[in-house]
């Protein structure tokens, strides 16, 4: 099947800084992407530059089979939810909502109903007069959704969409987006830093380091086999291990403090007791210096407690340390 | 006593203002109602003075005159001031860059009002220097009569003059609109002039409001400026005033002044009700 997006070679550079470096991905149709990395990775200026709010240095982007480089924003059959929303200060949830519509020369009557069908997808009917500064932040983000979907869009690019909302909303919303998602069927493009959002909401994540694709995949894929020490590092719950044999990543929910006989170990002292509620996280400082953690279920752990200080040796399977490229830096 | 300290705080401003603006002001209320013959002002309670204001076709003449010189100059320095402050706010990246050509906007105030209306004067003389120059290119073959001395000359200088005051507080309101409006509007399918009508001429609209105020007011009370680049040809309710006063007339003119104070208060409302400027405030 066509690729809904395809990202062909695109390089960004500002001045002489690469912000985006020769990256290649194609999204399948009607999935949910997350570009997920730190802070500087890249991956906002990945997204404006398929909005086609950022020019783009070298490469191409294809959107449905179109090349659409150097296509206006309108033209591309994207939509963008902005980071803090962007909502007309002016203009009520409605208008703000039927804005794309009147900006096609949809009239006035026509546009204003469709809009409150789609204020009515995002269950915000009863705010349609509000003005932006009237509404919550968590109706000011679902304005903002119908205000992007209003267009029929082929994909949705999603700016950090939940990073302004308390962690509570941050849950709901989470839910919603994939929910809708799956309702409409279109691909969307979601950025974050935050990797359990990635985890929770994409069918294929997108890990960028330092303007580059450190591994792109299912989620489940990249956890249970990291492409690299950053990505296992990035994406949580793994060690990474300087071992005898290479470098491995290890699950630290299949680290154990009672190791097999026979099995991998690594001899150390506890330097942290972190209880969770259903696990407990004990952090050891291993021989050598080497940190590393082991997340017990509350169960195991009560069952034969440790103190910071003492003595202790981790200890897992030998099949669920996943071998890393010994290249990799960091 | 503690009832009265509220008083007492706000005391200082009270008396500044009563001082200064009650006190004038009902003074020039109370002298409209005065007659007066060429030598002295006679107490008395007249309305001779607000029945010459209303009754004389020359004053409404110099009523609408200086309504039109005010509408005018209003159009051209909106016009301009809009167009300064968004290539300040919005074509302008570098912040340092906008700095240094705000302050330059800002250059013809740093000389009096008169020098720079005198400084008109030889640029646009019968034998001036504009005239001059398109004599020399062959652009005219005798010299333009209407550059100087004429309703062009006035409008031009209050164009001059106050387009600064249009300038500042759009450029202040286009300042505060978060960029990334733009750029969700071209999302939607914007073009340049629908981005402008439908996002950055509404949020500018407190800017363009008290602009509109500054500009208006200072229009509707001048005199200077008419009275030097209309050549005397000309006439605005401040001159009529003035000349009043010049024939020690004063309640005549403190009747047209009262008047003149009512038009722009009631100008200043109209323009306070169609936009609201309590969000800049």
């Amino acid at each position: 099947m066509q690729p809904d997006v395809e990202l062909i070679g695109v390089t960004k550079r500002y001045g002489g800084a690469v912000a985006v470096d020769d990256i290649s991905l194609a999204i399948p149709p009607g999935s949910y992407c997350c570009l997920l990395g730190p802070s500087g990775c890249g991956k906002t200026s990945t997204l404006r530059m398929i909005a086609g709010h950022e020019g783009i240095t070298e490469g191409d982007i294809l959107l449905g089979g179109r090349n659409v480089t150097d296509l206006p924003p309108a033209a591309r059959g994207t939509a963008m939810m902005f980071q803090s929303y962007a909502l007309f200060p002016h203009l009520t949830a409605l208008e703000n909502v039927a804005f794309g519509l009147r900006m096609r020369g949809v009239a006035k009557a026509e546009r204003l109903g469709r809009a409150t069908e789609f204020l009515r997808l995002v269950q915000l009917e009863r705010m349609a007069d509000r003005l932006p500064a009237q509404l919550s932040g968590g109706q000011q983000q679902r304005v903002a959704l119908a205000r992007a979907l209003i267009t029929h869009p082929k994909v949705l690019l999603l700016d950090e969409p939940l990073s302004a909302l308390d962690p509570f909303l941050r849950g709901q919303m989470r839910e919603e987006l994939k929910r809708l998602q799956r309702e409409l069927g279109i691909t969307f493009i979601h950025v974050t830093h935050g990797q359990e959002e990635a985890m929770a909401l994409s069918d294929i994540a997108v890990v960028m380091d330092h303007g580059r694709i450190a591994q792109a995949a299912p989620p489940r894929e990249i956890f249970e086999r990291p492409a690299s020490a950053f990505v296992a590092r990035f994406i949580g719950g793994h060690n990474v291990l300087d071992l005898p044999g290479g470098r491995f990543a290890i699950r630290t929910d299949r680290t154990r403090l009672a190791p097999r006989p026979g099995g991998p170990v690594l001899p150390g002292h506890v330097t942290a007791v972190e209880y969770q509620g259903a696990a407990v996280r004990v952090v050891v400082r291993g021989e050598g210096g080497q940190a590393a953690e082991a997340l017990l279920p509350d169960a195991v752990f009560h069952a034969a407690p440790v103190e910071p200080g003492a003595a202790v040796t981790l200890g897992w399977d030998a099949e669920a340390a996943h071998p890393l490229p010994a290249t990799a830096t960091a | 006593m503690p009832r009265l300290f509220p008083w007492l705080q706000t005391a200082p401003l009270l008396a500044v203002l009563l001082v200064f603006l009650v006190v004038p002001l009902a003074m020039l209320v109370v002298v409209s109602f005065y007659d007066y013959d060429s030598f002295s002002l006679i107490p008395d309670f007249v309305l001779t003075n607000y029945q010459e204001v209303f009754t004389s076709a020359v004053t409404w003449r110099t009523y609408l005159k200086t309504l039109w010189f005010a509408g005018l100059t209003w159009l051209v320095t909106l016009g301009l001031g809009f167009w300064l402050a968004y290539f300040l706010a919005f074509v302008v990246r570098s912040p340092a860059w906008r700095m240094v050509l705000f302050v330059l906007t800002t250059v013809p105030f740093w000389t009096s009002n008169l020098i720079r209306m005198i400084a008109w004067v030889p640029f646009l003389g019968r034998n001036g220097i504009l005239n001059n120059g398109l004599l020399a290119v062959g652009a005219i073959d005798r010299p333009l009569e209407f550059l100087l001395f004429s309703d062009f000359a006035v409008i031009l200088a209050f164009v001059h003059l106050y387009t600064l005051f249009m300038v500042v507080p759009i450029f202040n309101t286009m300042m505060r609109i978060d960029r990334r409006l733009l750029e969700a509007a071209r999302d939607a399918g914007a073009g340049f002039w629908q981005a402008l009508w439908c996002v950055i001429l509404p949020l500018s609209k407190p800017g363009i409001g008290i602009g509109s105020i500054f500009v208006v007011v200072l229009v509707m009370g001048d005199f200077a400026t008419v009275r030097l680049m209309s050549g005397g040809q000309s006439a605005s309710v401040g001159l009529m005033i003035s000349n009043q006063i010049g024939l020690m007339q004063y309640p005549a003119a403190a009747a047209n002044a009262v008047v003149l104070l009512a038009m722009v208060l009631l100008l200043v409302s109209a323009m306070l009700r169609a936009i609201d400027i309590r969000k800049e405030l």
